[in-house]
């Protein structure tokens, strides 16, 4: 990779300064930064490292839910929202691999927000709030499409802010080279109804199934997707899987969560 | 180039590096501890896996400078004082858990973290602990059986396959 001047500020004041000049990219664990700047995808200047901010890690139980700071590994997530949200923490602890699970952070997943990641699905299942360094973003608002979000320009991810709901899942079906989500669909049952969201699946990132969010509303069985059907034509075409093999796996997969989120 | 000083296997290092330089290229090239390798240089692999503070991290996806200060332990720190093998390492050598030996490095520090949360782990969570370190001789089988004879398991129902 070309070479570039790394900073590693410890407080978000310092890291938003250093971002400020154009030629800065902020880096987080790095698990997939790091590969893209090894292909030369990126050569940013500057490299500002998050993980000497204190503020931004740790998992603690806040106004409305779960809080969990932006730098948290994935493997701290997996241990430690174990007791407050399983679902979530299952989640956390079946991404890549465990050394990868060391340095993968929340923050870095969600900003990237690559169409095949799990996290994104679990933010916009649990319609969590993104705190950035400007503003809270409601999880709706915040995911626009294959890596893109609604980040602006220097504009850091602090924290998110999970609701807990009553009931929740997550199944994904492995790429199995890369254990990335071939598709993956997280079902989060809350007391004013459900929310589905799937990764993997679509050409414009993570997307809400609102249809089978309806049915689920209506009756949290497996059962009550069986009879639905799930347009292929926005679904990502490649090696691994076909537009209508990944729609049939979106309705599989809802299924196969909400049995798991019944026990 | 800007001087790094970490700890590593229990000593305090220093050398220069650059910011682009790889966990793995410091102890590599700066340190000249080669026991660590790089197999894919991609994280895929998991050869050049060490520990960071405890952690298990593949050392090819970390920067050198985004862990000064951190205690880092690598493969060369696994032997007993007196030199002879480290129960991990001679659990291996016991029950032929390796043939050429170029995974073994990183094998051995995954091995070990996943010890040191789960003392005793079951063959199916060892299998899933080592998800993200490849070996293409064993067939993984005696890595596995090496694993759980290292936790202090009887391995002798295992059979060989």
């Amino acid at each position: 990779m070309h070479n570039f001047d790394f900073v590693k500020p410890s407080t978000i004041a310092e890291a938003v300064k250093a971002l400020s000049d154009g030629d800065a990219q902020a880096l987080s664990g790095g698990q997939t930064l790091l590969p893209s700047m090894k292909q030369r995808l990126a050569a940013p200047g500057t490299l500002v490292s998050l993980t000497g901010i204190a503020e931004m890690k740790g998992v603690c139980k806040g106004d409305g839910g779960l809080h969990i700071g932006a730098a948290t590994p994935h493997a701290v997530v997996a241990r430690e929202a174990a007791a407050h949200y399983p679902a979530l923490a299952a989640l956390a602890g079946g991404i890549g691999d465990p050394a990868v699970r060391s340095r993968g952070t929340i923050g870095g997943s969600i900003a990237n927000n690559d169409p095949a990641a799990c996290y994104p699905a679990a933010v916009l299942a649990s319609g969590a709030t993104v705190v950035t360094n400007k503003r809270q973003i409601a999880a709706d608002d915040y995911f626009q499409g294959m890596f893109t979000t609604a980040l602006e320009e220097g504009e850091i991810v602090i924290e998110v802010r999970f609701p807990i709901p009553q009931k929740a899942a997550y199944v994904k079906f492995n790429q199995p080279a890369s254990r990335f989500a071939l598709t993956g669909v997280f079902v989060a049952k809350f007391g004013d109804g459900v929310r589905v969201a799937v990764t993997g699946a679509s050409n414009n990132g993570v997307f809400r199934w609102t249809e089978g969010e309806k049915a689920l509303s209506s009756s949290f069985s497996a059962d009550a997707v069986k009879g639905l059907s799930v347009d292929p034509a926005e679904m990502i075409s490649d090696l691994h899987g076909t537009p209508e093999y990944r729609a049939h796996l979106v309705k599989v997969l809802t299924g196969r969560a909400v049995a798991q989120a019944n026990g | 180039m800007a001087k790094l000083t970490m700890t590593v296997n229990g000593k305090t290092v220093s050398a220069e590096a650059e910011g682009r330089t790889l966990l793995s290229s410091f102890l590599r090239e700066g340190l000249g501890m080669t026991g660590t390798h790089v197999g894919c240089d991609t994280s895929q692999c998991g050869a050049c896996v060490v520990h960071v503070d405890g952690q298990a991290v593949k050392s090819c996806t970390v920067l050198a400078h985004d862990v000064a200060g951190a205690d880092v332990r690598t493969i060369e720190g696994m032997a007993n004082p007196d030199g002879s093998l480290g129960k991990i390492q001679q659990a291996f050598q016991d029950h032929h858990g390796l043939q050429c030996g170029f995974c073994t490095p990183g094998m051995v520090m995954s091995a070990a973290a996943l010890l040191a949360e789960n003392p005793k782990p079951t063959e199916a969570e060892v299998r899933h602990h080592l998800e993200g370190n490849i070996c293409r001789c064993t067939g993984y089988h005696n890595i596995v059986k090496a694993v759980l004879a290292a936790s202090g398991q009887d391995v002798s129902k295992i059979a060989a396959e």
